[in-house]
């Protein structure tokens, strides 16, 4: 099964803590949050680091490059979609959607790579898609 | 300090309704309520605890304690989705042992399925500033789908498998056969489950449970109050709870907070799992139960998918009888939230008061187990461990 075109995912809603991946995943990049005071990268990003609680974090634009956690394809929807944790290069994984292949083809383990769709509030969410 | 010992189950009650269109939910808090009472023997007039989740209409306990106009000196509303009735249990014992209350009353009402809640499979939008909700709502996370992944996981890493999970339904439905009040009193095949449509894979409509209205209370008491009463006494003998999340990304989805709330409950009762003679398992899918069986201990992480094939959890016939009112998968979820339900079952095995069909022989040591949330992003796990005295 092809992932449907016409899809549509609803605006992330940024706060003051969030607003620049949002700006960044706009402009196609992927930022994630690392510590340095330990470190360690995490998501979803915090402005105190949820392993050492520094609050010394700051913004490093990952790579993009992910290896798939786990999927799950939702049969029971208006348009079936691949909801997905993807475990980044740089450490986290993050949930999100994998688009633009067959779902049929979906493996845990596979490599996937970052892009942007839009959403219907304007701002753009990172996908995946198989490397 | 422990709560060994310091509080009891005096009255439990499961509201016999599955569908309630002409009742309102405080009207089911309270009539669960009275019920839960009554099966005690004690009256409304003796509660100075009141116990009810975020669920529950009006802020925290307000609302429900003016409805039923009691009189109370503890109130707590612990919110762990399905698994806070357990943790209020444990909560009554700690307030009880401190001498803050003697009789808790715990409350659970709701209409989901009245109301047509797509409980599972709709995206549910949250709080704005839930720090989570912008970083997974766009992406459509259901209930069923965060729990699929965590079967996905587990099937990819230990080789569990979709008939192994649908042994979990078979047995199920084993029990509610024999359940006038269950929802799905047919009893079901590997094959029937498989067979059945994917919802979010690998997880079909019949590895999910039902969604139904109703609700249920509990009474917990002091000791000396359980001596007055000449009710079979259940007591309360360890407890557990724990929050699991992404841990900041280190995200791992085959185990549940089960892996901690478990050891706390069992060193608490002094006992182990193999002593266990009932389990009430929360099961709002196949893989919930099994990776909760694997966290508490009754078999090795990764082994779960062996120990639940074959009927093993059948009572009668399998070394662990779990859920023998037919559990979420079959009898009744009440509110979205099958914590309740999970330790009213045990109450009744520990009293010889289950279905004779499924009673499990001279039950003594009995576990309740919730988690509440959601495993495949975060949530509360809950254990209890009751014993007849």
């Amino acid at each position: 099964m092809i992932s449907v075109p016409d899809r549509t995912w609803p605006a992330p809603e940024p706060n003051p803590e969030t607003k620049p991946y949002w700006e960044a995943a706009a402009e196609g990049r992927l930022l994630i949050r690392r510590c340095a005071a330990c470190g360690r990268a995490h998501h979803y990003p915090r402005a105190l680091c949820p392993f050492c609680f520094s609050d010394r974090t700051e913004w490093l634009a990952a790579s993009g490059n992910g290896t798939l956690y786990s999927f799950s394809v939702m049969q029971r929807a208006p348009v079936p979609y691949a909801i997905a944790y993807v475990t980044l290069e740089e450490g986290p994984a993050m949930m999100s959607n994998l688009v633009d292949c067959d779902f049929d083809t979906i493996r845990i383990g596979m490599k996937v790579r970052a892009i942007f769709k839009p959403t219907e509030g304007g701002l753009k969410l990172p996908m995946f898609t198989p490397a | 300090m422990t709560i060994r010992g310091k509080a009891y189950i005096a009255g439990a009650f499961e509201h016999p309704l599955r569908k309630a269109p002409e009742k309102s939910v405080a009207q089911l808090h309270a009539e669960c309520a009275k019920g839960a009472l009554e099966d005690a023997g004690l009256g409304k007039d003796d509660v100075d605890g009141y116990f009810c989740a975020g669920d529950a209409p009006g802020m925290g306990p307000l609302s429900m304690a003016d409805y039923m106009n009691l009189r109370l000196r503890h109130v707590d509303s612990t919110d762990t989705g399905g698994s806070s009735y357990l943790v209020h249990v444990a909560h009554a014992a700690e307030a009880i042992a401190l001498g803050k209350c003697s009789v808790a009353l715990i409350t659970l009402a709701g209409r989901p399925r009245s109301e047509g809640m797509a409980t599972g499979t709709a995206p549910r939008p949250g709080n704005p500033a839930q720090p989570d909700i912008q970083f997974e709502y766009p992406y459509g996370p259901t209930i069923v789908n965060m729990y699929a992944m965590c079967a996905m996981r587990h099937m990819y890493q230990y080789g569990t498998t979709s008939e192994q999970l649908a042994w979990i339904k078979v047995a199920a439905s084993h029990h509610a056969q024999h359940n006038p009040h269950a929802m799905l009193r047919d009893v079901v095949t590997v094959k029937e489950v498989l067979d059945s449509p994917i919802v979010a894979s690998p997880l079909h409509r019949l590895d999910c449970c039902v969604i139904s209205d109703g609700g249920g209370a509990l009474v917990v008491v002091a000791p000396e109050v359980m001596k007055s009463l000449g009710r079979p006494r259940v007591k309360l003998l360890g407890a557990g709870e724990a929050p699991k999340g992404q841990l900041g990304g280190d995200i791992d989805l085959i185990f549940s907070g089960a892996r901690w709330s478990g050891p706390r409950a069992f060193a608490e009762a002094g006992v182990t799992p193999a002593d266990i003679q009932y389990a009430s398992i929360y099961d709002s899918f196949t893989i919930t139960v099994l990776m909760q069986i694997e966290d508490l201990g009754f078999c090795e992480k990764g082994q779960g998918g062996r120990f639940v094939a074959d009927g093993n959890l059948i009572s009668g016939t399998g070394t662990l009888p779990f859920n023998t009112d037919g559990g979420g998968l079959c009898n009744n979820h009440p509110a979205n939230r099958g914590g309740m339900t999970k330790v009213i079952e045990a109450v009744r095995q520990l009293r010889g008061e289950a279905h004779p069909a499924v009673q499990v022989k001279n039950c003594a040591l009995a576990l309740a187990q919730g988690t509440g949330g959601s495993l495949g992003t975060r949530h509360g796990s809950a254990t209890l461990i009751l014993e007849r005295e």
